[in-house]
C-alpha cells in the first residue's frame, strides 16, 4: 500500500466510525432524556419536604412511587395494565385494518375515492368522543363499545396516511416498474408498498398515540378494570397519588409501544435518506 | 431493426408532439437526436419504449409492433430513477427477476464490473454521486441485454467532466453488448462524439428536419478535427432549422403569440 492509499483507507475508517456513533455516546444520549424529568421530580419532592407547597393534592414523587409499588406488589397494576393494553391492541388492530383497506381502495381507485372520501372527511370532523353515547346505546357499556371507540380514534390518521402516501407515489418511480414490465401485483409489491411504507409507519404511530388517548375516554364511560378506571377511582376516592401513578403508567406504556412500533419498522426503512441524523 | 413508421402523437391537451415521424435504425447503430426544447425528442423515446401509445402510425422492432414496454427495449431516463429502497446490486437486478438467482447474480456482477462499480454492490442509492447513480441506471437498463437502448438526455444533469467520462463508459458498454442506441443528446458535442447518425428535430409539430451522417471511426478524439467538423455541421443544421422556424413565424405572426 502506498502512503496515499493508507491515508484513504484511514479516512474511510474514520468516516465509517463517524456514521455509526460509538455505543457509549448513544448510551449517554439515552440518559440525557432522563435529566429533565428527574430534576423536576427531585425539585417537587424537595418543595414538599421543605413545606414550600402542600403535598395533599400534589403528592410528591415518593408517594406516587409508593402507590405504584403497592399496586404492583398486589398484582393489581399488572391486571389494569393488561386490560388497558388489550383494549388498545384490539381497537388499534381493528382501526388499522379498516383504515388500511379503505385507504388502499380509495388510493387505488378514483371512483372509490370520490365515493368514500367526502363522507370520511366529514366524519373525521366529528370529535370522536361525541360517539360515546351512541356507542353505549348500540354496543352496551362492556368491551365492544370501548374497542370500537378506540378503533374509530385509530382509523382516521391511518386512513389519511395511507391515502396520502398512495397519492404521492412518484409517477416516475412507477414508470420504472412499467419499463420492466411488472404485472400489477408485482408493481404493488415491488414499487408501491416500499414507496408508501415510510408515510404509513408514521400514520401508524399517530394512530397508536390516539389509541392510548381514546382508551381513557372509553374507560371513563364505565369500567371496573384498566388504567382509566384507576383514574376515575382515584378522583372519586380522593387519591391523587393513584391518578398520578396511572398517568405515569400511561406515559411508560405509550412510549414503549411507540418505540416497539418504530423499532419493528426500522429494518424496512434503513434505505431512507432522512434529514434527521442517524444514531 | 427499429422502424418508426409515420408516427403522430397528439396529447389530450391538443399539443402535436410528433407529426409524420419516420426513422429506421439499424442493429447496433448509434443514433443521436438533437433539437430545441419541446420538439418531441422525449415523446419519441417514450413511444419507442412503449410507455405511451402513438396517435397514428406504428413503431416496429424486427417486425413486431411496440404497443407496451418490450423486453428487448430498455430506457434510461434523464434522472437515474433508482429505487431508493434497493441496494445498487438489487437495482441492477430489478429487471432480471425472471432469471434463476445464480444467473441473476452473475449478470449483476458482470454489469457492475463493466460500469466500474463492483465495490458499490451493497450501497444504497443515497450514498452515490450523481454520476455513479446514472451509471447504475445505465447498468440496470443494460442488464436484461436489450436489443435497443433508448437514452433520454442521460447526462444532462452532470458536470462536463463527469459527462465526458460517462460518454466513454457508454461506448464501452455499447462495445460489449452492441445494442442499438437511440440517444437524445444534451449538446452537439455529445452527438458528434457518440453517434453514427444525427437527426435534427423541430417543434410545433415535432418532426425530423435534417439527417447527418459522418462515418467517423471509433475511438474518436473528442477534440480532434473530425469531431469538431461534425459539431460544426450539426450546429449549422440546428441553426437552419431554427431560422426556418423564425421565418415561419414572420409569415404567420399570430402563431408566435
Amino acid at each position: 500500500m502506498t502512503a496515499i492509499e493508507t491515508e484513504i483507507a484511514a479516512e474511510e475508517t474514520r468516516t465509517a466510525a463517524a456514521e455509526k456513533s460509538p455505543p457509549r455516546r448513544r448510551g449517554l444520549r439515552f440518559l440525557l432524556g432522563f435529566v429533565l424529568p428527574v430534576v423536576l421530580a427531585l425539585g417537587w419532592e424537595a418543595a414538599v419536604r421543605f413545606g414550600l407547597v402542600q403535598g395533599r393534592l400534589m403528592p410528591p414523587p415518593s408517594r406516587v412511587l409508593a402507590t405504584l409499588y403497592h399496586l404492583a406488589a398486589s398484582g393489581e397494576l399488572l391486571r389494569h395494565v393488561a386490560v388497558t393494553s388489550a383494549r388498545v391492541a384490539a381497537g388499534f388492530a381493528l382501526g388499522v385494518a379498516a383504515a388500511t383497506l379503505i385507504g388502499a381502495l380509495a388510493g387505488a381507485s378514483k371512483l372509490a375515492r370520490d365515493l368514500v372520501d367526502p363522507t370520511l372527511q366529514g366524519l373525521r370532523a366529528v370529535p370522536s368522543i361525541a360517539w360515546v353515547p351512541l356507542f353505549i346505546l348500540w354496543f352496551g357499556i362492556f368491551e365492544q363499545s370501548k374497542i370500537i371507540l378506540i378503533a374509530v380514534g385509530c382509523f382516521f390518521p391511518v386512513y389519511l396516511g395511507m391515502l396520502g402516501a398512495i397519492l404521492s407515489v412518484d409517477r416516475k418511480t412507477v414508470e420504472v416498474g412499467r419499463i420492466f414490465r411488472l404485472s400489477t401485483p408485482a408493481l404493488v409489491r415491488r414499487i408501491l408498498l416500499p414507496a408508501i411504507l415510510p408515510a404509513y409507519v408514521v400514520s401508524l404511530r399517530a394512530g397508536l398515540g390516539l389509541g392510548w388517548m381514546f382508551v381513557v375516554a372509553a374507560e371513563f364511560m364505565g369500567a371496573s378494570e384498566g388504567l382509566g378506571y384507576l383514574l376515575v377511582d382515584g378522583q372519586q376516592l380522593g387519591k391523587p397519588e393513584q391518578i398520578l401513578a396511572a398517568i405515569f403508567a400511561f406515559a411508560v406504556l405509550g412510549k414503549i409501544s411507540d418505540s416497539l412500533l418504530a423499532a419493528g419498522a426500522a429494518p424496512f426503512l434503513t434505505w431512507q435518506d432522512a434529514f434527521a441524523p442517524r444514531d | 431493426m427499429l422502424a418508426i413508421e409515420s408516427v403522430d402523437k397528439t396529447y389530450p391537451n391538443g399539443v402535436e408532439a410528433l407529426a409524420r415521424a419516420n426513422l429506421r435504425v439499424n442493429e447496433g447503430e448509434i443514433v443521436a437526436v438533437v433539437g430545441g426544447s419541446g420538439c418531441g425528442k422525449s415523446t419519441l423515446l417514450r413511444l419507442a419504449a412503449g410507455l405511451d401509445r402513438t396517435s397514428r402510425g406504428r413503431i416496429r422492432l424486427d417486425g413486431e409492433t411496440i404497443e407496451a414496454p418490450h423486453a428487448a427495449v430498455g430506457l434510461v431516463f434523464q434522472e437515474p430513477r433508482l429505487l431508493p429502497w434497493l441496494t445498487v446490486a438489487q437495482n441492477i437486478g430489478f429487471g432480471l427477476s425472471d432469471l434463476p438467482r445464480t444467473e441473476r447474480e452473475r449478470r449483476v456482477r458482470e454489469v457492475l464490473e463493466r460500469v466500474g462499480l463492483a465495490d458499490y454492490a451493497a450501497r444504497w442509492p443515497r450514498e452515490l454521486s450523481g454520476g455513479q447513480a446514472q451509471r447504475v441506471a445505465i447498468a440496470r437498463a443494460l442488464a436484461p441485454q436489450p436489443k435497443v437502448l433508448l437514452l433520454d438526455e442521460p447526462f444532462s444533469a452532470l458536470d462536463a467532466f463527469t459527462r465526458a467520462s460517462l460518454q466513454e463508459h457508454l461506448l464501452d458498454l455499447w462495445d460489449a453488448f452492441r445494442p442499438t442506441l437511440i440517444l437524445v443528446a444534451h449538446d452537439v458535442e455529445e452527438a458528434a462524439f457518440l453517434a453514427d447518425r444525427v437527426l435534427v428535430m423541430r417543434p410545433r409539430p415535432g418532426r425530423f428536419v435534417a439527417e447527418l451522417e459522418f462515418g467517423l471511426a471509433r475511438p474518436r478524439d473528442r477534440h480532434g478535427p473530425a469531431v469538431e467538423e461534425a459539431k460544426r455541421k450539426i450546429l449549422s443544421a440546428l441553426d437552419r432549422s431554427l431560422r426556418g422556424e423564425r421565418e415561419g413565424e414572420e409569415l404567420a405572426p399570430a402563431a408566435a403569440i
